[in-house]
């Protein structure tokens, strides 16, 4: 894909963690090359969104390493080139925040400290809040914005740094078809400019045609690298918990939490 | 009314006039960040603790300004780390922390045979026994206070905003962190004097609580707190010293909050009214019902300035009155 000298975008070797002792990711290489649009699926608790913490250094690592083109994460201080879209509900606080402020500080990475917004910080701003379409919208107050919306608000954030790798944590989960669409073309727009991309998600909807490349976790390990999957195939049970086609008895995997039953829980027994 | 400007004529009435107007002005802008974190209690704690610092002032017959800064810090710091570590047990940790300082104050006074009453000058505030060497170290202190809120303001934002997004924008997330509850100590202390340990927290929340009942961004929310702090406190003083002139006893400490109170009363219906209003002008979702549907007879010729609520709707605008909304489609109305 690329030439045999340049560093992957971000690779991962020998990854494990641990979360309060429990092995959470087990032993992963995995590499991702400039230029590629990854999805990284799996069941809940499969360990895809901890993978990808550990990818921008939110989670530290028991063994192995991760190298972000081609550097160590102790030793990489570029983080202008990376765009990261956490797993959020809301992009609201406890004080009001309008959408420009959001995707404003997007722009930290390439700001001095005690420095106004620079002409170009503002051109940035203002055309990753055209990507995202919520052009319109960015003296409104996030809040008054609905799930969807606020998640193209923490897009547009990343957007606004101009990275070129992005990291996205389930950006559709609990988002509406029309606001998928509209993330789907955004997402599109960054990949025709060659960004590298790793995507979280359960499921691809509208951006299965954008993906190169599938990999699907279980258990802390990876099952499946490879050719895009279409979304029943990620979870047929030699991957996962069957979650939405049901076409064969469950088979019931355990998950990072331990389960706190009493006589009068209903049975965890059968599909969730 | 000669008499009042008699009053401010006087050094003690005018060194309270400067503390006043720098504590409300600094106390909202750390606020802010307080508010924005879900900590709004947090300058409450930190006042708390700060009592022990004052108490050993008191007693070792040092500044109990600076004894009250170093340990209101500490108390912050360590509130702070107990935050970062404690997942489950943070607040009660936090409520240890708090009547530990307050306990350990009246307790440390009361072996240094201090008479209540010079403590209570700091529980409550004393704005009419200042120094100069007083208003010196609080003029500095607030000036310090404003200058990194402001001037940090697009930093502490990030972090407070969104903690994880901040440390893959590679931020020293912890130093910001400490950085706040630093901030915080610095402004109870600032504070202190004013409206006393005891009340510290309401001029850093109040104001700002009124400021966003209006306020639609950051920006706007933290300059309107600051002016509306200021307004408080100065006003808050004013409001004493008249008083004062009718052999009214008040106390300025409590007037300022009184005050700003007040204030949050004022603002509180109109922020009501301004989110009831932008609820019912969103815009309705794109779609048309599934069949034409026209109204009945319908004698009333809709428009602009027609009394009914305009909504826009895809390309249109529907007419919304008695849960009904009406579009208008050639000669007659429709049903949306």
């Amino acid at each position: 894909m690329t030439s045999a000298t340049a560093p992957a975008a971000v690779a991962i070797s020998g990854g494990s963690v641990e979360i309060g002792g429990r092995p959470v990711l087990r032993r992963i290489d995995l590499t991702v090359e400039i230029g590629d649009f990854v999805a990284l699926m799996g069941a809940n608790g499969s360990g895809k969104s901890t993978l990808v913490r550990a990818l921008v250094g939110l989670r530290p690592l028991s063994t192995g390493e991760v190298r972000l083109f081609g550097t160590t994460l102790e030793n990489f201080h570029d983080w202008q080139r990376l765009g990261f879209v956490p797993q959020r509900a809301t992009a609201a606080s406890g004080v009001p925040v309008s959408v420009h402020e959001v995707v404003a500080s997007g722009r930290l990475t390439h700001r001095r400290l005690f420095r106004p917004l620079t002409r170009a910080d503002r051109a940035a701003i203002d055309e990753a809040l055209e990507v995202v379409g919520l052009a319109h919208r960015r003296r409104d107050a996030v809040s008054h914005l609905s799930g969807g919306q606020q998640q193209r608000v923490l897009i547009a954030r990343a957007l606004a740094g101009d990275p070129d790798l992005f990291f996205l944590d389930e950006p559709t989960a609990g988002v509406d078809l029309p606001n998928q669409h509209a993330l789907a073309e955004a997402l599109g727009a960054l990949k025709e400019r060659g960004a590298t991309v790793v995507l979280v998600a359960h499921e691809l909807g509208p951006l299965a045609p954008l993906v190169d490349r599938a990999v699907v976790m279980r258990d802390g390990r990876v099952a499946y690298d490879g050719a895009p999957l279409r979304d029943h195939e990620a979870h047929e049970p030699w991957f996962a918990d069957p979650h939405t086609h049901h076409h064969s008895a469950p088979d019931r995997r355990h998950d990072h939490v331990p389960h706190v039953a009493s006589p009068l829980d209903p049975s965890d027994r059968g599909p969730r | 009314m000669n008499d009042l400007a008699d009053l401010f004529a006087l050094p003690f009435m005018q060194r309270a006039l400067i503390a006043a107007f720098v504590t409300g002005l600094a106390a909202p802008a750390i606020g802010t960040y307080l508010v924005q974190r879900r900590l709004a209690l947090m300058g409450d704690g930190i006042g708390h603790v700060a009592v022990t610092g004052v108490a050993i002032g008191l007693v070792t017959s040092t500044s109990p300004t600076w004894t009250a800064v170093v340990v209101a810090v500490a108390g912050a710091v360590l509130i702070e780390i107990v935050r970062e570590r404690g997942h489950t047990n943070g607040d009660v940790a936090l409520a240890l922390l708090f009547y530990g300082g307050l306990a350990g104050g009246i307790f440390i006074s009361g072996i240094g045979g201090q008479s209540t009453g010079a403590l209570q000058r700091y529980l409550f505030g004393s704005l009419t026994t200042l120094s100069i060497d007083d208003v010196l170290v609080t003029m500095v202190l607030a000036a310090a206070v404003v200058a990194l809120c402001l001037g940090l303001a697009p930093q502490l934002f990030a972090v407070a905003q969104d903690q994880e997004f901040a440390r893959v924008a590679g931020l020293r997330v912890r130093f910001y962190n400490v950085l706040v509850a630093v901030l915080a100590a610095v402004s109870v202390t600032v504070a202190m004097r004013t409206v006393g340990l005891l009340l510290v927290s309401a001029l850093m929340v109040v104001p700002v609580a009124t400021a966003q009942q209006v306020t639609r961004s950051f920006r706007t929310t933290i300059a309107a707190a600051m002016v509306l702090g200021t307004l408080a406190s100065v006003g808050g003083l004013a409001f004493a010293a008249a008083a004062s002139t009718y052999d009214v006893d008040a106390t300025p400490g409590p007037t300022i909050v009184l005050l700003a109170l007040a204030g949050y009363v004022v603002a509180w219906p109109v922020g009501m009214w301004l989110r009831r209003r932008a609820r019912l002008r969103a815009p309705f979702p794109s779609g048309s019902a599934p069949e034409h549907e026209p109204t009945g007879e319908h004698p009333h010729q809709h428009g602009p300035g027609c009394g009914h609520l305009a909504v826009p709707h895809d390309d249109h605008v529907d007419y919304v009155h008695d849960g009904h909304r009406h579009a208008e489609h050639g000669a007659h109305y429709d049903e949306h």
